[in-house]
C-alpha cells in the first residue's frame, strides 16, 4: 500500500517547566511545555505526590485559562455607580495609595472596621498572617460556607477529617463508603482511588441523592433523602452495636469510650474525671485500679464503672450503649425518613461487619504504642469512608459528621492498614491547634491566629459586653465551634451593622455578588444600598481577582492579580497540605511565564501594601522591609526559628527537611525537584499514627509538633459538653436566654440526629441542591473556551416522578419557589434521582457582561444559580433576631437544606432564565469569536 | 474510493472501561490540547465565548440513563472516539484517498493535504466519530497519538495516547488487540469486552469493557444477616456481654 510518511516524533517541546496547577483546590503537580516562550501543552507530573501524572479537564484546559480574554489587564479605580462596571485604569502607585488611603485611618482608630475575607485562597498561613499584623480581628476564608463541618467535625472527633486531613487506604480497601460527595474534594485522588478499588474488584456504596460522577460507578447506590445522612449512619451503629460487631480491643485502647464521665450534679457534670494533671480517668482493667488513660501498661476498661460518695460515674462506652441500642435508630424506624428500606440500611451494615471483621488481615510490622506496648502486627480492616459537601451543607451537617467518624471508629478502621488515614501534618488534637483571638488595638497586631478550635466558652471570641467581636459573629453563642469563619455572613452583617459598621470590605477571589453568595440578589442590594447621606452603607470595597468575575463591578478598587501561571505560590504544609497517607509534602507555583499585562500576585502585592503601612511583622527593627515580594517570604520567612512555609531544601546546604535554617537558593531547588518535596515518614510509623510512638518522634523531627501529642478518639466530645453546662446555668460566661434551648439541644457531646428548622418551609417540600461538575469544581473558570462547552448550560434535573405530576417534559420552563424568593428556569428529566430531589449545576449561570462572554452565552441567557432562592438567614419568627441559615454549631452555611416547590409555567417571553438582570460593562471587552489556539509553529 | 490493507501487522486501539469512568471529561480536554498544538490543523472553536460555541473534538464523552426493570436507573459515561475499524466505512468512501488504514498498526488517518472537506467520511461512520474542522476545512479524527506512541521525544511510559495517559479513573487502555497476549487483550477476555454496534460490520478495534452488575447488596441479605444477630436486645443486656468478652480478649 502507499501511504503517507509522517513523523511520528515530532519535537514535543523546547523545554517542560514544572508547578502546581490552581484550575481548582486539588494542587496537582504539571509538566507545561513551552514553545517559542509561550504555554504550548499542559499535563500531569508522573512524580507528584497527588496526581501521579493523571490530570483532570480543568488541569488540561489550563492553557485555555491564561489566555483567557477575562483576564483583568490593570488596576481599576471606579467611576461610574457601584454595580455598574464603569472603571477606569490606574497604575499600581496609584492603587496602593489609594488602598493605603482607606486603610491607614483605620489601623490608627479601629482595626476591626477592615474585614478581610479571602475566598479560594490557597495562601491562607500568609493571608492569616497579614490580617493578625494589620490587627483586625475580621479575617477568614471561604471554609465557612463550604466545608467547616467536615473539616471540624473531623478534628474534633479524631484530629484530622477528610481530603486535605486523610484519604483511604486505597491499596487495602474493600470497601469504600462514599458519602454526599457531589463531584469534588478531592478531585483526580478520588478517582485515581476509585479506579484502583475497582480494578480488584473491591465495592463502591454511594450514598447521594443524585446517582451521578462517583455514584454513577458505585457498585450500590443509595439514594438518601437529602439531610438524612446523619440517622442512617446512627441506624447503623445501632444495627452494628447490637449484633456486636464493633472493635473493642480498637475503641478501649485509642479512644476515650472508657473514659469516665462525671455524673455529679453541678458545674463539671459530664465531663471527664481528670486526675491532678488534667488527664482523663480511666478503669485498668489489669487492676481495677483509677488510672489516667495513658499511663504506661494501662488496659483501659470499656464496661467498669467507678463509685464515688455514692455516685457511679460511668465511662462513656456505656452512654453510647445506652444511647445507640435504642429503638429509635432500629433501621425499621428511620427507613421512611430517610428514604432507605429498612433491609437496605441493614444489608449495608452487614457488608460493613463482614468486610470489616471477616476480611480483617494482618501486616507484619511492628510498633510501639504511647503507652510502651509493644506490638507485632498491624490489624487490617479494610473499610474505608469519604465525605465532604453533601454531608457538610446541612445544619445538622457537624453531627452528622461526628457520626460518620464514630462509626468509622467503631469498626476500628481509621489508621489502620485497609481503612482511613491522615496525612500529615495530621493526626493533630484539637489541643494541639490554636484558639481564636479577637482583641483589636489600634496601631497593634491582633493578639494571636484569628481561627481556631474553641474548648468551652472561655474561648468564644466575644467583647467584653458579651457582644460578638466579629462581624461574622464566628464563635459566639449563635454558632460557638465555627473555626473557619462565617464569610456568607460578613456582608449581610456589615450591611445592617450587626453587630457593627465597618469601613472596608477587602476580599480576594470570592464572588460575592453572584455564585459564591446565598441570596445573590439581596447582597447586590446590600454592596450598593447608600445610607442617608448618599454614601455607601459598607463605605470602601477592595476586591483582588485575575478575572472579570460578577464581583468585580461592586468594589471601588480592582487590585488585577495574576493567572496561576504566572506567579509565585507555596502549598505549604502551615496551610492546607498536599501530603499522602505515607508521606509530608508541599509546593510551589513560579511564573513559568510573565505576565504581559500590568497585574502583580495578590500575596505580592499584600506584601507591598504591608511595606507601606509598615506592618510589624513585615517590618525590620530598623523600619526597613523584610521582604520584597511573596517568592521573598516563602524563602525568609520563620514562623517558628527553623520553621518556614517550606519544609524541602532547608538549611544552609539544602539537606534539611522539616526543620533548619533559612536557604536562600530553596526556590531553585523546589524548580529542580519538580517544583514540589516529599518527605517520606518511615516504614513501620505510617500507620495508627495518633499512638505510633516512631510517628510521633519523626512529627516532632519534621517540626509538625515540637513534643509528641498522642491523643484518644472523642466519641464523646468535652467541648461540647461545656456549651451545654454554660447553657445549663454554669460557668461565668452565659448564652443569651434565646440561645439556651437550641445550645443544649443541638450541642450534644455524642452524635445526634436532628431535623434542621423547618420554620417557614410550609408547603415547600422538594429538596434542591446544587453540584459541581467534575470539569469545573472548585475552579474558577465557567468561561474556559474549552470547558464550556462541556457544560455551558444547567437545567433544573427533575426526578420522573415529580415530572409525571406536573406534567413536565424535557425542554418545559417551571417556576420554582422556596420561602425566599422565585426562579423560571429550563428542566429536564433524570431518572437516577432521588424521587423528591431536584438540583442543578452550580455556578454555570453567568451575569451578562462578566467573564467576556458574549451577552448572548447561554451561561448569561438560559443558565441560572440556585442561590437566589435560599436566604443567608432564616425566615424571620417574630422576635426580631436575625437567625443565619448556617449549622447552630459550626456556622456552615447550610445550602443543602433549601426546600422549594415546583410548577410548570410559560417559557419566559425572552426565553431566558428568571430573574434576569442588567448587563455590566465589562472592563475587559468581549472574547475573540474564533480560536485555533497553536503555539508551535 | 480507498482501499483498506488486507490487514494490518498490529490492531492499536483503546480499551475503555464503563465500570470505572467516571465522566470526569479528563480524556476530552487532553485530547483537544495534545492534538491542538500536534499532527495537522489545530482544533479550533468557534464562537469560543458566544452563544453557540462549537468547537472540534475528536473524543467526546456522553452520559446516558438507563432505567432497568426493576431497581434504580443508572448512569453510564460512554466516552467516545474513533474505533479504528478493521472494516473502516469512512477510508473506503474517501474519494482523495486522504482518509487511510495504516498497515503498520491499523491506525485510521486523515492525510489533510489531501482532504478536500466533502465530509463524505463522516457521513458513513456510524459512531459519528469524525468532526470536520470549521476553520481549517479538513476532517479530523482521533490519530491514537500516533505522533505520541511512537515519538523518541517523550519518555518510553509516555508513549500512549494522550487521553489514557491522563485518565485519573485508569478507564481508558492501550495496546494490541490484535495480539491475544497483550494486557488489553486480556482485559477483554476477562471482563467480556464488546464491540460497539457490531451489526454495523465495521469490526472495531477499540472495545467496551460493561459496567459489572450494581444494587445488588440486599440480595446478599442472607449471607449477611446472620453477623448482624442481635447479641443483646436492651442496654444492661449489652453490657453484660460486653463484660464477658472483654473477659475473653
Amino acid at each position: 500500500m502507499n501511504q503517507p510518511i509522517i513523523n511520528t516524533s515530532p519535537k514535543v517541546s523546547d523545554e517542560v517547566r514544572k508547578t502546581t496547577c490552581y484550575m481548582c483546590a486539588c494542587r496537582c503537580g504539571i509538566n507545561v511545555h513551552m514553545k517559542d516562550g509561550k504555554v504550548a501543552y499542559i499535563e500531569g507530573n508522573r512524580d507528584h505526590p497527588v496526581n501521579k501524572g493523571v490530570l483532570c479537564a480543568k488541569g488540561s484546559a489550563g492553557i485555555m485559562q491564561v489566555n483567557a480574554p477575562s483576564r483583568l489587564r490593570a488596576p481599576l479605580k471606579r467611576v461610574g455607580p457601584r454595580g455598574s462596571g464603569e472603571f477606569e485604569e490606574i497604575s499600581w502607585d496609584e492603587a496602593l495609595e489609594i488602598a493605603v488611603g482607606w486603610l491607614k485611618p483605620i489601623r490608627e482608630d479601629n482595626p476591626e472596621k477592615l474585614a478581610f475575607f479571602t475566598g479560594r485562597d490557597q495562601s491562607q498561613s500568609f493571608t492569616s498572617f497579614w490580617a493578625q499584623n494589620f490587627g483586625t480581628c475580621n479575617y477568614a476564608a471561604h471554609g465557612g460556607f463550604c466545608s467547616v463541618n467536615m473539616a471540624a467535625g473531623g478534628i474534633y472527633t479524631m484530629g484530622g477529617a477528610f481530603w486535605e486531613f486523610g484519604q483511604p487506604d486505597w491499596d487495602h480497601t474493600k470497601l469504600f463508603m462514599l458519602f454526599g460527595v457531589a463531584e469534588d474534594h478531592d478531585s483526580n485522588p478520588i478517582k485515581m482511588g476509585i479506579g484502583k478499588i475497582k480494578a480488584r474488584g473491591a465495592r463502591v456504596i454511594g450514598v447521594n441523592p443524585i446517582r451521578s460522577g462517583y455514584n454513577a460507578v458505585a457498585d450500590d447506590w443509595v439514594g438518601i433523602t437529602p439531610g438524612t445522612d446523619g440517622l442512617f449512619i446512627l441506624s447503623m451503629i445501632h444495627v452494628l452495636m447490637k449484633a456486636g460487631k464493633i472493635d473493642l480491643d480498637y475503641l478501649s485502647r485509642y479512644t476515650n469510650a472508657p473514659v469516665l464521665i462525671d455524673a455529679s450534679e453541678g458545674p463539671t457534670k459530664g465531663l471527664f474525671l481528670r486526675d491532678a494533671d488534667g488527664k482523663p480517668l480511666v478503669i485498668d482493667r489489669n487492676t481495677g485500679e483509677l488510672t489516667a488513660f495513658d499511663k504506661p501498661g494501662v488496659r483501659p476498661d470499656l464496661s467498669a464503672t467507678y463509685e464515688k460518695d455514692g455516685v457511679t460515674h460511668r465511662p462513656v462506652f456505656h452512654l453510647m450503649a445506652e444511647r445507640y441500642l435504642s429503638d429509635e435508630y432500629a433501621p425499621e424506624k428511620v427507613a421512611q425518613q430517610c428514604g432507605i428500606p429498612a433491609k437496605r440500611i441493614r444489608a449495608i451494615a452487614g457488608e460493613l461487619a463482614r468486610v470489616a471483621f471477616d476480611e480483617a488481615f494482618e501486616l507484619d510490622q511492628e510498633w510501639t504504642d504511647f503507652r510502651g506496648e509493644k506490638h507485632t502486627k498491624m490489624i487490617g480492616r479494610p473499610v474505608a469512608m469519604h465525605s465532604m459537601r453533601g454531608v457538610s451543607a446541612h445544619a445538622n451537617g457537624f453531627q452528622t459528621c461526628r457520626a460518620l467518624h464514630v462509626l468509622q471508629i467503631l469498626l476500628g478502621t481509621v489508621e489502620v492498614p485497609g481503612g482511613f488515614r491522615f496525612k500529615p501534618p495530621y493526626p493533630k488534637p484539637v489541643e494541639a491547634h490554636p484558639t481564636p483571638h479577637c482583641k483589636v488595638t489600634p496601631n497593634s497586631p491582633l493578639d494571636g491566629p484569628h481561627l481556631g478550635f474553641v474548648q468551652g466558652p472561655e474561648h468564644l471570641a466575644l467583647k467584653e459586653d458579651g457582644s460578638p467581636a466579629r462581624i461574622d459573629k464566628a464563635f459566639t453563642w449563635e454558632n460557638p465551634m465555627s473555626s473557619h469563619g462565617l464569610m456568607h455572613m460578613v456582608i449581610s452583617n456589615a450591611h445592617a451593622g450587626d453587630p457593627y459598621k465597618i469601613d472596608t470590605l477587602f476580599m480576594y477571589m470570592a464572588n460575592m455578588s453572584w455564585n459564591s453568595t446565598m441570596n445573590t440578589k439581596g447582597v447586590m442590594e446590600m454592596l450598593t444600598d447608600k445610607d442617608e447621606n448618599g454614601d455607601y452603607v459598607i463605605p470602601h470595597i477592595i476586591y483582588s481577582d485575575a478575572y472579570s468575575s460578577e464581583m468585580v463591578a461592586y468594589a471601588d478598587l480592582i487590585l488585577p492579580d495574576t493567572t496561576y501561571l504566572e506567579r509565585h505560590d507555596c502549598i505549604s504544609l502551615l496551610d492546607r497540605p498536599i501530603c499522602e497517607a505515607e508521606a509530608a509534602a508541599d509546593a510551589i507555583r513560579w511564573p513559568v511565564i510573565e505576565p504581559d499585562r500590568d497585574v502583580r500576585g495578590f500575596q505580592s502585592v499584600l506584601i507591598d501594601l504591608a511595606n507601606r503601612l509598615e506592618l510589624p511583622g513585615f517590618t525590620k527593627e530598623d523600619g526597613s522591609a523584610k521582604w520584597v515580594d511573596y517568592a521573598d517570604y516563602i524563602v525568609n520567612h520563620e514562623r517558628k526559628p527553623g520553621i518556614g512555609p517550606l519544609a524541602g531544601f532547608r538549611g544552609e546546604n539544602g539537606d534539611k527537611e522539616g526543620r533548619g535554617e533559612v536557604n536562600p537558593d530553596q526556590l531553585n531547588r523546589y524548580i529542580e525537584n519538580g517544583g514540589f518535596y516529599v518527605a517520606h515518614i518511615p516504614e513501620g510509623a505510617d500507620y495508627y499514627k495518633p499512638w505510633n510512638t516512631a510517628y510521633q518522634d519523626w512529627a516532632v523531627g519534621m517540626g509538625i509538633y515540637d513534643s509528641p501529642q498522642p491523643y484518644l478518639f472523642q466519641l464523646y466530645s468535652e467541648p461540647m459538653r461545656k456549651f451545654q453546662l454554660a447553657a445549663e446555668g454554669h460557668g461565668e460566661r452565659q448564652p443569651p436566654e434565646h440561645l439556651r434551648e437550641r445550645i443544649k439541644e443541638t450541642l450534644d457531646p455524642m452524635p445526634i440526629w436532628y431535623e434542621t428548622d423547618q420554620h417557614g418551609n410550609e408547603g415547600f417540600t422538594v429538596n434542591a441542591l446544587t453540584q459541581r461538575p467534575m470539569a469545573m469544581y472548585h475552579s474558577w473558570g465557567t468561561q474556559n473556551a474549552w470547558l464550556r462547552q462541556l457544560h455551558g448550560r444547567n437545567p433544573l434535573y427533575v426526578p420522573t416522578k415529580l415530572m409525571r405530576e406536573h406534567g413536565l417534559q424535557d425542554g418545559d420552563w417551571a417556576k420554582v419557589t422556596s420561602p425566599h424568593g422565585e426562579i423560571t428556569v429550563p428542566v429536564m428529566e433524570m431518572a437516577a434521582l432521588n424521587e423528591n430531589t431536584v438540583w442543578t449545576w452550580n455556578a454555570i449561570g453567568k451575569r451578562k457582561g462578566a467573564w467576556a462572554l458574549q451577552e448572548d452565552a447561554p451561561e448569561a441567557t438560559k443558565g441560572f444559580l440556585l442561590n437566589h432562592l435560599i436566604h443567608e438567614l432564616l425566615p424571620p419568627k417574630g422576635d426580631g433576631l436575625r437567625w443565619a441559615n448556617s449549622d447552630p454549631i459550626t456556622g456552615q452555611a447550610a445550602w443543602f437544606d433549601l426546600k422549594v416547590k415546583i410548577e410548570k409555567a410559560a417559557a419566559p417571553s425572552d426565553s431566558e432564565s428568571q430573574p434576569e438582570f442588567a448587563p455590566i460593562k465589562s472592563p475587559v471587552g468581549k472574547g475573540p469569536k474564533d480560536l485555533a489556539w497553536k503555539v508551535g509553529k | 474510493m480507498t482501499q483498506l490493507p488486507q490487514s494490518t501487522e498490529r490492531k492499536m486501539g483503546l480499551v475503555i472501561d464503563l465500570d470505572t469512568c467516571v465522566g470526569c471529561h479528563a480524556c476530552v480536554i487532553s485530547c483537544k490540547g495534545w492534538n491542538t498544538e500536534n499532527y495537522g490543523a489545530p482544533l479550533s472553536d468557534q464562537d469560543a465565548y458566544g452563544a453557540n460555541p462549537s468547537g472540534t473534538f475528536l473524543n467526546r464523552v456522553h452520559s446516558y440513563e438507563v432505567q432497568p426493570a426493576e431497581g434504580h436507573a443508572q448512569l453510564i459515561h460512554f466516552p467516545k472516539s474513533c474505533l479504528h475499524c478493521e472494516d473502516a466505512p469512512c477510508v473506503t468512501v474517501c474519494p482523495t484517498g486522504a482518509s487511510y488504514k495504516r498497515v503498520e498498526d491499523g491506525i485510521v488517518l486523515v492525510n489533510e493535504s489531501d482532504c478536500i472537506g466533502c465530509g463524505l467520511c463522516a457521513w458513513s461512520c456510524p459512531y459519528g466519530a469524525r468532526e470536520l474542522d470549521q476553520a481549517e476545512g479538513v476532517m479530523k479524527k482521533c490519530t491514537l497519538c500516533v505522533d505520541r506512541i511512537y515519538n523518541e521525544n517523550l519518555p518510553e511510559v509516555d508513549r500512549v495516547p494522550s487521553c489514557v495517559r491522563t485518565c485519573p479513573a485508569g478507564a481508558r487502555h492501550f495496546g494490541d488487540l490484535g495480539d491475544p497476549d497483550s494486557d488489553v487483550s486480556k482485559l477483554v477476555a476477562d471482563r467480556g469486552g464488546m464491540d460497539l454496534m457490531p451489526e454495523m460490520g465495521t469490526k472495531p478495534v477499540n472495545k467496551y469493557l460493561p459496567p459489572r452488575p450494581k444494587d445488588n447488596v440486599e440480595e446478599q441479605i442472607d449471607i449477611l444477616a446472620p453477623l448482624l444477630a442481635p447479641v443483646a436486645e436492651e442496654p444492661k443486656g449489652f453490657l453484660g456481654w460486653l463484660d464477658k468478652t472483654l473477659e475473653k480478649l
